[in-house]
């Protein structure tokens, strides 16, 4: 069964400015997904749309089958959703913020006390359950919300951007829990965010929308082993103040201890050490420019914009 | 940070059902401990000015000047204005609580919760009126305490009173509820209650009878809703009014369906609170 399935998904708003243009997409149950787009690209549009936050303008959506026009309550009830920006009343303490939620959904009020208690321990809040929620740091917000969205245990998990602005050592802690979550509860997640290495790290699927449409979709492997090309940044020492030209590898000099080096898809880095050592550049260490999945996916939207010039 | 030791298990494939009535049975009572929950919190803000401004009309209106003013109906000026003084309060209340409240969850967003829960409009709109409805009683309770403290009046007809009080409160809580689906800034959840509300209230005889007015201003004042939930209320607690008790719960409950039909259509269509 599919957690999430689209088809046709439309947006107008106004009478011309289309942020979706005929999606589709499905999200298999128990799945792990992203889905990617530079700002503007119709991700949030959809998530509303999915969460009944926002009216579609034409297509469907069914969350676990259930159709969020003609079952919607049944869908709502599957869906737990983190958005991007703080929504929940910052003059609430922590726990009856969850004990509201977990009401709206049906829990009666003892079974609410007690999965509150769970997820604010799980998330390290419940030394903060009687503080305003205007009190809590931006890290803290955040927990809040993803222990907000989990009180009525939902079986799909929406993520919409949620480690923005959290530091790293709580993004690490969030992505352990999330991937948990899924692995071990078989909680389907889809997840947008602006850190690609979180996508690489933690999805299997991903969905990447520009401009109000998919311009590509399948398993994180496949789309990383269709990227061109990868690039490092080598460490280096006597490098000439030209870069060589060694093709098939395109080298640019960074600065006097750092050549930028693009290495095309099915040639050895051995060989480029080889090589560099021929020329006589000592290299020292190596790491990737960026994520991997952030190079395709900076070629995929620039490609993509460029075309629709 | 883990998701061990877990209350949440793995699911089976199939969907499961969910009970619709107990699922909106809880939200309910969710949202109207919720919404007193809020208005006692800020009790300092909610409950004593009203009380206070209620205490000054009858102090000043009712006793330095009303001493100078003859019997109004057969009563004493005093008696006359104090169900009118009672039901401004539940009026005023009952509106500005659901309108304050509702207009806060749409600017901080957390209306959504609500929207992305399975909770039916039809739940939302009564728990939030519930909530209006409660401030509103609730302060028209503590005036009616404190009038006692200057008039000695005990309701001739208890649930005539009783029931105008809580339609009238329900009435306002809707029309509260739909100013803040329309509302874009706090500006607009202040102007109805500034410019409408409070001179609908003066004009509908809480200091005075229409028989004192001329006879266009008497058919005029026909027209101002608010006439005929204060005499309703007079009439319960005096046993004299200006208006038929009965057309007063007619017009009373037929502004309850039209606010009601309005209320619930908005919400269904997302006006205010979907894009």
């Amino acid at each position: 069964m599919n957690a999430l399935s689209i088809s046709g998904l439309e947006k107008t708003y106004g009478s011309d400015m289309r942020a979706l243009k005929g999606i589709d997409l499905s999200v298999p149950e128990g799945d792990f997904f992203a889905l990617l787009g530079p700002n503007g690209a119709g991700k949030s549009t959809a998530i509303g749309i999915i969460c009944s936050l926002i009216n579609k303008s034409a297509g469907t959506v069914k969350v676990f089958d259930y159709d969020i026009d003609l079952q919607k309550e049944a869908a709502k009830a599957s869906i737990g959703l983190v958005p991007q920006e703080f929504n929940f009343n910052v003059f609430e303490p922590v726990l009856p913020t969850l004990l509201n939620v977990a009401g709206y959904n049906g829990i009666e009020r003892g079974e609410a006390l007690r999965r509150a208690e769970y997820y604010l321990k799980k998330l390290d809040l419940w030394d903060k359950r009687k503080s305003a929620a205007r009190a809590l740091s931006g890290g803290m917000k955040r927990r809040l919300m993803i222990a907000r969205a989990l009180v009525h245990e939902p079986r799909l998990l929406i993520l919409d951007e949620p480690t923005a602005g959290v530091d790293l050592e709580i993004r690490r802690s969030m992505w352990a829990f999330l991937k948990e979550l899924n692995e071990q509860h078989g909680t389907t997640i889809i997840l947008t965010t602006h850190y690609l290495e979180e996508a690489e790290a933690l999805c299997r699927n991903v969905a990447i929308i520009d401009r109000g449409e998919i311009v590509e979709q399948g398993e994180v492997s496949q789309l990383l082993s269709r990227s061109m090309l990868e690039t490092f940044v080598l460490d280096t020492r006597g490098h000439p103040q030209t870069a060589p030209a060694l093709d098939p590898f395109v080298i640019r000099v960074r600065d006097a201890e750092h050549l930028e080096v693009d290495v095309p898809r099915g040639e050895s880095v051995n060989n480029l050490f080889q090589r560099l050592t021929e020329a006589g550049i000592e290299v020292t260490s190596l790491r990737n420019k960026s994520n991997r999945l952030e190079e395709f996916f900076m070629r995929l939207v620039s490609h993509e914009n460029a075309e629709a010039k | 940070m883990s998701a061990s030791d877990g209350l949440i298990r793995k699911e089976s494939a199939l969907p499961q059902p969910i009970d619709l009535v107990a699922v909106n049975r809880i939200a309910l009572l969710t949202i109207v401990r919720k919404e007193i929950r809020r208005f006692a919190r800020i009790w300092v803000q909610t409950i004593v000015p009203p009380s206070i401004n209620a205490v000054l009309y009858m102090l000043i209106f009712g006793t330095l000047i009303g001493s100078r003013i003859s019997d109004m109906d057969g009563f004493r000026y005093i008696d006359f204005i104090v169900p009118g003084i009672i039901m401004m309060s539940v009026i005023i209340n009952s509106y500005s609580n659901v309108a304050s409240s509702f207009f806060s969850s749409k600017m901080q967003n957390y209306v959504e919760e609500l929207l992305v829960s399975p909770v039916s409009n039809l739940t939302i709109v009564v728990g939030y009126v519930a909530g209006g409805m409660a401030r509103g009683l609730l302060v028209g309770s503590l005036v009616a305490t404190v009038s006692l403290l200057f008039s000695d009046i005990r309701p001739v007809h208890p649930f005539i009173t009783f029931g105008i009080a809580v339609l009238t409160s329900m009435m306002f809580s809707l029309g509260g509820l739909i100013n803040a689906i329309f509302a874009k800034s706090f500006d607009d959840i202040s102007i109805v209650p500034s410019f409408v509300l409070t001179p609908l209230t003066y004009l509908g005889g809480v200091f005075y009878s229409i028989s004192m007015l001329p006879s266009f201003w008497q058919t005029a004042s026909l027209f101002n809703p608010v006439l005929y939930m204060v005499n309703g209320f007079r009439y319960g607690i005096l046993g004299t009014s200006d208006i038929a008790i009965w057309t007063s719960f007619f017009v009373i409950v037929a502004f309850i369906v039209l606010l009601g039909t309005v209320a619930i259509t908005l919400m269904n269509r997302g006006v205010g609170i979907k894009h």
